[in-house]
């Protein structure tokens, strides 16, 4: 079942073409990778997707819904989950509460003067933790955690509102390499589990053809190659444009 | 009123007044661009800017009978310089590591201490330097006489303009400045020496300001006043030409000026009391980072992060209840002064707290929170007086007020951050302040309101007391728990991570216009208890001073713990009372001993508590 | 309970024990850090009278004492000062202030809390006028007072087109109002070309200059006083706006504002002042002489008022046999004394003192501003009549 539908997407920058005419899907419990050299126009793709850029072209349909022209906030609100390149979390909470605050705004109980922040949805938010393996740290401050805990918690934040799309971007930069294979198996393992589809971008080749379900290439803003990693991998245009004349 | 005629002004007389506001631009950029650079470079709101100019008047003044006015102007500058370098070096590389605005503290210490200093060394009266010599008379244009030390000033300003753009373009100093501006992590990983770079800056800084105050004194005398109106007008061209910019700080104050001079050439003087604030929060509304200035680049997060919000353990809640319980048998054994003291503190504390509410959780740094104080207060007086209410539904209707200023200038503040929006609730402050002022039939002007007292059952100390602890105690205790309720954990999620906050589905813009105006309904609470414990209002319940208070409570108990403000209201307050009365240089000695507190407790005074007692 | 009674015990005790020391404590409160300019003679005016009362004896037997409080300049802290001196120090009398909105704040409280209130500095109409009241009394010639002084001279001069320039804030807005009322009174066809007003303290003298230039008055009013007027004459001097122009300015012969002049000093200009070297009478005299003595300053207006003001609270506890308000306040009704300036009266009909100014014009001499011409004005005769007065006050 497509979940993201993404057709004819183009976006110039003065005169630069950063991304032109890119069509791909995401089916649900798909981990689908998006990779390309520097200045591929991951990160303007990326974007639109979210509603932080603006396409000149295009459309970007979340189950049958377009999501152009809608803010980041009523895009999470449409069920669709984000983690950041650099984890954005709120510093001055602990973890729970940080799970807490997208299961509050999932619920719509965000201006609520009466409830107590800490009481509110303290179970659903452990059994969120849990499943990304953060119970324990659950009391933690944000500020303390290691980088990996980190990221761990966005993932448990985006699940707050039972997405059926998760973006990420860069989900294991800055990570060990142990870490970076425990967290994407964690995230196709709730992917597949919850039928939620997966968009991510990666620099870590090894990260992507080994967690990818499916893969798409983009380089000089144009969709090169699309399709499962050992295809992709033996694309010539790929090995020529962004593997070099290495090995993959 | 408005019984000017009004006329149209001949063409030597535009010329003239272009002229005027040239030369009175000059003066003003220098002081604006020493603060921008320190700013820009250290993210200092170096509150003490006016007193450095000061400084500088006074001593070209001090030593122009002696050296000669020519003489006198660079020895100035190189001593506010030096007593710069001094500073910066001694104090204020202490605090870098402090959370944010607390040098402003410091600074705002410093002030006191100079202006006691200033009139220990050169006594209470205004000190008129004397003309330059060689520029003391007047040149004629277009049949006008114009001064010819106003014109060396119209070449003076542009001359150190291009000074500072050769220091900040051509050379390796100037290219370290601004990478640092731009950022400052970045420098500090580059291997710049941090150290001497910031104390240079601030050298240069202090030296600008001086120069400002010394070429200043042919045209007016050195006074004891001068420090703090320099330092509002010096803010405001900064602000409005984008911090961290110089030519932006020359052209907004190029632009101040000529609108002052035209002002007064068309006969709208009156507006001069406000015009730059006008001027600031209209460049404001449509630039929001000045008419230079470019957006600044996302801060990684404060210098210290604040630990998780507890709820109070039940320790904790009966410790503050009895607390309120002693306070409440206070009249018991006291009817006298300690309850005007204490009902002074009460409401003090509330109005630090609802500035709390928004500057610590929020994230929004008021520096104009008077005005909600002080429309609460007017709205207290002009339902008593002028509403013919009685005096409890004038107080309970009073906040209203407050929140109708709060709805209106928060819609605008929240759509702006850092020191961008501290300026712009300024701004909004001080028009406030202008209309209460001018406003001579309604409110009554410069002398305010009178004859604002409560009803007969309320009249008494203790009567009143009450009811000031009993309101104060509610208001607090209720802040404090909506910042226990989602509410306040939202408003804190959209200062600790607007992108996060956003990406969850956060309207953090609403949450925090939301909380600006229940800020501005307490602050004004506070407001009306003031004027009813008082009898009277004047503007001063709104004007910078007060609004300087409530940011020096916050951040002297603490701003990162809830019960920061209430301990920060309660110790200004006292000092205040007590150093006030017995002491002769009270102000020095109240800026001593808050930069001792400053030195001491970084984090507030309850905020150190809570590190010992968490170890 | 017991606690209660213990308590009211010390305090009954601490109570008598003040009545045994027989003095009579006078609550002072002002602006001496905010306006040290004119507050430090003020302080030395007062220090001396108070010196020269208690040494002949004090009041049958009682010496007088001040305690003398900063009031932070404004209203807010003047009020709590104030509360401090009723509440905490028993003073039997207030006296101070002088800004006009604090001295309105503090007379507001004197108001509520039934104690007598001398007003010694502020110059606002209102305090005696509009928001007078039963427990105040004022001292000095108020704005209107000395605006009414100055325009039968400027009426003698016969000059139609005006320009008037004041700071804006209530006391140049009411200067520049009496101004307009009473010149027009005395010279119907005088016109007013040009309203410059200001900010206090704040003044962009060379753009008000060419601003007041421009409308080519014949004469101009200025109510400048301070950093303000020294600005104001530098610029006119050197842009010539003074030549061959009449100007009255309100307060500038004082030597509070006169001495910062020096050699800016204008030529002519009319003024409301205090020549103190020159006023060679009796009263005069012997007070110049006794703050010379202990101060080895000359004095200021200031000086004369803070004297003034002290002799005030004595000579009215000294009239009344008592501190007890209600009897001090008719004491003070219709208080006369002398004062180093001339005998004053206080009105019964609204509180205010019949105290007089010097009024002349300015010269530079030895490089100093001096007044000339001058004559003293007796406040008395430029005072609304007492039916107008009972229509401005509301008791």
């Amino acid at each position: 079942m497509t979940v993201l539908a993404i057709r004819n997407l183009a976006k110039a920058y003065g005169g630069v073409q950063a991304v032109r005419d890119v069509s791909f899907v995401v089916a649900a419990g798909e981990l689908l990778a998006m990779i390309g050299p520097n200045g591929a126009g991951k990160t303007t793709c990326f974007n639109m997707l979210n509603g932080q850029v603006t396409p000149d072209a295009g459309s970007v349909e979340f189950e049958g819904r377009s999501l152009l022209g809608l803010t980041p906030r009523q895009i999470w609100r449409l069920g669709v989950g984000r983690t950041f390149q650099i984890t954005a979390t709120f510093g001055s909470m602990t973890v729970r509460e940080n799970v807490q605050m997208a299961l509050l705004s999932h619920h719509r109980r965000l201006w609520s003067l009466t409830a107590l922040a800490t009481r509110s949805y303290a179970d659903d938010a452990d059994a969120l933790l849990a499943r990304v393996g953060m119970r324990e740290q659950a009391d933690r401050p944000c500020a303390v955690l290691a980088y990996g805990d980190l990221k761990r918690v966005e993932l448990a934040v985006a699940l707050a509102n039972r997405p059926r799309l998760l973006l990420m971007d860069e989900p294991t930069a800055g990570m060990a390499p142990r870490e970076r294979n425990e967290l994407m198996q964690l995230a196709a393992e709730l992917a597949r589990s919850g039928g939620i589809a997966v968009l991510f971008t990666e620099h870590d080749m090894d990260v992507v053809f080994t967690h990818a379900d499916r893969v798409i290439v983009l380089s000089g803003g144009e969709l090169i190659a699309a399709g499962r990693p050992d295809a992709v991998r033996a694309d010539a245009r790929v090995r020529e444009v962004y593997l070099g004349t290495g090995d993959a | 009123m408005g019984s000017v005629p009004f006329f149209f002004m001949s063409a030597s007389s535009i010329l003239i007044q272009f002229l005027n506001g040239l030369a009175s631009a000059s003066s003003l950029f220098l002081v604006a661009a020493g603060l921008s650079l320190i700013f820009g470079v250290t993210r200092i709101v170096n509150f003490a800017h006016g007193s450095l100019f000061m400084l500088g008047m006074y001593l070209a003044v001090a030593l122009a009978p002696m050296l000669g006015f020519w003489w006198s102007v660079p020895l100035a500058a190189l001593a506010v310089a030096a007593f710069g370098a001094l500073v910066e070096a001694t104090l204020l590389r202490r605090l870098y590591a402090a959370p944010e605005l607390l040098q402003l503290l410091a600074t705002f210490a410093l002030v006191l201490v100079i202006k006691d200093f200033t009139l220990w060394a050169w006594g209470p009266e205004d000190l008129l330097g004397p003309r330059a010599p060689g520029m003391d008379g007047a040149v004629r244009i277009a049949g006008l006489r114009y001064p010819e030390y106003d014109l060396f000033l119209i070449g003076f300003g542009p001359l150190v303009l291009g000074a500072l753009w050769f220091l900040l373009r051509r050379t390796r100093w100037g290219t370290l400045v601004r990478a640092a501006t731009q950022d400052r992590e970045m420098a500090g990983a580059l291997g710049v020496n941090q150290r001497w770079l910031f104390t240079s800056v601030f050298a240069l800084g202090a030296l600008l300001a001086g120069l400002g105050g010394a070429v200043q004194i042919p045209r007016e005398p050195a006074t004891l006043f001068i420090d703090l109106q320099i330092i509002s007008d010096a803010f405001v061209v900064v602000v409005v030409g984008g911090l961290g910019s110089i030519p932006g700080a020359f052209l907004a104050a190029l632009l101040i000026a000529e609108i002052k001079s035209f002002c007064i050439g068309l006969g709208y003087s009156k507006i001069t009391l406000v015009v730059e604030f006008i001027v600031m929060a209209v460049v404001l509304v449509i630039r929001p980072w000045g008419l230079l200035g470019r957006m600044p680049a996302q801060s990684r997060g404060p210098g210290t992060v604040e630990l998780p919000l507890a709820f109070p353990t039940r320790k904790a809640l009966a410790a503050l209840g009895g607390m309120a319980m002693m306070l409440a048998l206070v009249p018991l054994l006291s009817a006298g002064y300690t309850l005007v003291l204490l009902t002074d503190i009460l409401v003090f504390a509330l109005f630090a707290v609802s500035l709390h509410f928004i500057m610590g959780p929020g994230g929004l740094h008021s520096f104009g929170h008077a005005a909600y104080f002080g429309l609460g207060a007017y709205g207290a007086g002009l339902l008593l007086l002028k509403g013919g209410l009685p005096m409890e539904l004038a107080l309970a209707l009073a906040p209203l007020l407050a929140v109708c200023g709060a709805l209106v200038f928060g819609w605008f503040c929240v759509r702006l951050s850092g020191v961008y929006l501290a300026m712009l609730t300024l701004a909004f402050a001080q028009i406030t302040w202008s209309v209460m002022f001018q406003w001579d039939a309604f409110t009554g002007g410069s002398n305010g309101l009178i004859g604002i007292w409560p009803s007969s059952w309320l009249s008494s100390k203790t009567a009143y007391y009450y009811l000031t602890l009993a309101t104060c105690v509610g208001a607090i205790a209720l802040l404090w728990r909506v910042l226990h309720a989602p509410f306040g954990y939202a408003l804190r999620a959209g200062r600790d991570s607007p992108l996060r906050a956003d990406a969850i589905g956060i309207d953090v813009r609403a949450q925090q216009w939301a909380a600006f105006v229940f800020a501005g309904l307490f602050a004004g609470l506070a407001g009306a208890l003031f004027a009813f414990s008082k009898g009277s209002i004047s503007p001063e319940a709104l004007a910078v001073p007060r609004s300087v208070d409530g940011l020096v409570m916050v951040l002297l108990g603490g701003i990162q713990t809830l019960t920061g403000p209430v301990w920060g209201a309660a110790l200004l307050t006292w000092l205040q009372d007590a150093v006030s009365r017995g002491i002769d240089y009270w102000r020095a000695v109240m800026g001593a001993i808050v930069l001792v507190l400053v030195l001491v407790f970084p984090q507030g005074v309850t905020g150190f508590l809570r590190e010992r007692f968490a170890r | 309970m017991k606690l209660r009674l213990a308590l009211g015990m010390a305090a009954a005790a601490l109570a008598a024990f003040g009545a045994q020391a027989q003095t009579i404590k006078i609550g002072e409160l002002n602006s001496y850090k905010v306006f040290p300019a004119f507050l430090e003679p003020y302080k030395k005016g007062w220090e001396l009278a108070l010196q020269e009362i208690n040494a002949a004896g004090g009041i049958k037997g009682r010496k007088l004492e001040v305690i003398s409080r900063e009031d932070g300049g404004n209203p807010g802290d003047a009020v709590r000062v104030a509360e401090e001196l009723i509440t905490r120090e028993n003073v039997s009398v207030l006296m101070g202030t002088f800004a006009s909105h604090v001295g309105l704040a503090v007379s507001n409280l004197a108001n509520q809390r039934k104690i007598v209130f001398i007003a010694a500095e502020p110059l606002t109409d209102k305090i005696v006028w509009e928001n007078g009241n039963r427990y105040t009394f004022r001292l000095r010639p108020s704005t209107y007072m000395q605006v009414a002084m100055l325009v039968p001279e400027a009426a003698k001069l016969n000059k139609t087109r005006w320009a008037i320039v004041y700071p804006n804030y209530e006391y140049g807005q009411s200067a520049a109002k009496s101004f307009k009322n009473l010149l027009t009174q005395a010279q119907p066809g005088a016109q007013y070309v040009a309203e410059q007003a200001p900010a206090l303290g704040k003044i962009e003298a060379g753009s008000v200059v060419q601003a007041l230039a421009e409308a080519k008055p014949d004469a101009i009013f200025s109510a400048l006083f301070g950093a303000d007027l020294q600005k104001f004459v530098r610029e006119g001097n050197i842009r010539g706006l003074f030549k061959n122009m009449t100007v009255f300015n309100l307060l500038a012969g004082e030597p509070e504002y006169l001495d910062t002049l020096k050699d800016e000093t204008p030529e002519g200009w009319w003024v409301t002042g205090y020549p103190w070297a020159e006023i060679k009478t009796p009263a005069h005299r012997k007070f110049l002489a006794a703050y010379q003595a202990k101060w080895k300053d000359y004095p200021r207006l200031g000086s004369v008022v803070g004297y003034s003001t002290m002799y005030t609270v004595a000579n009215a506890i000294r009239k009344a046999g008592s501190t007890e308000p209600e009897k001090l306040i008719a004491a003070l009704k219709g208080l006369e004394m002398d004062t180093p300036i001339g005998p004053i009266v206080y009105r019964a009909v609204d509180h205010q003192s019949t105290m007089g100014a010097y009024v002349g014009q300015i010269s530079k001499k030895g490089g100093q501003g001096v007044m000339v011409n001058w004559r003293f004005a007796d406040g008395a005769l430029f005072l609304p009549s007492f039916a107008e007065v009972r229509a401005m006050r509301k008791d």
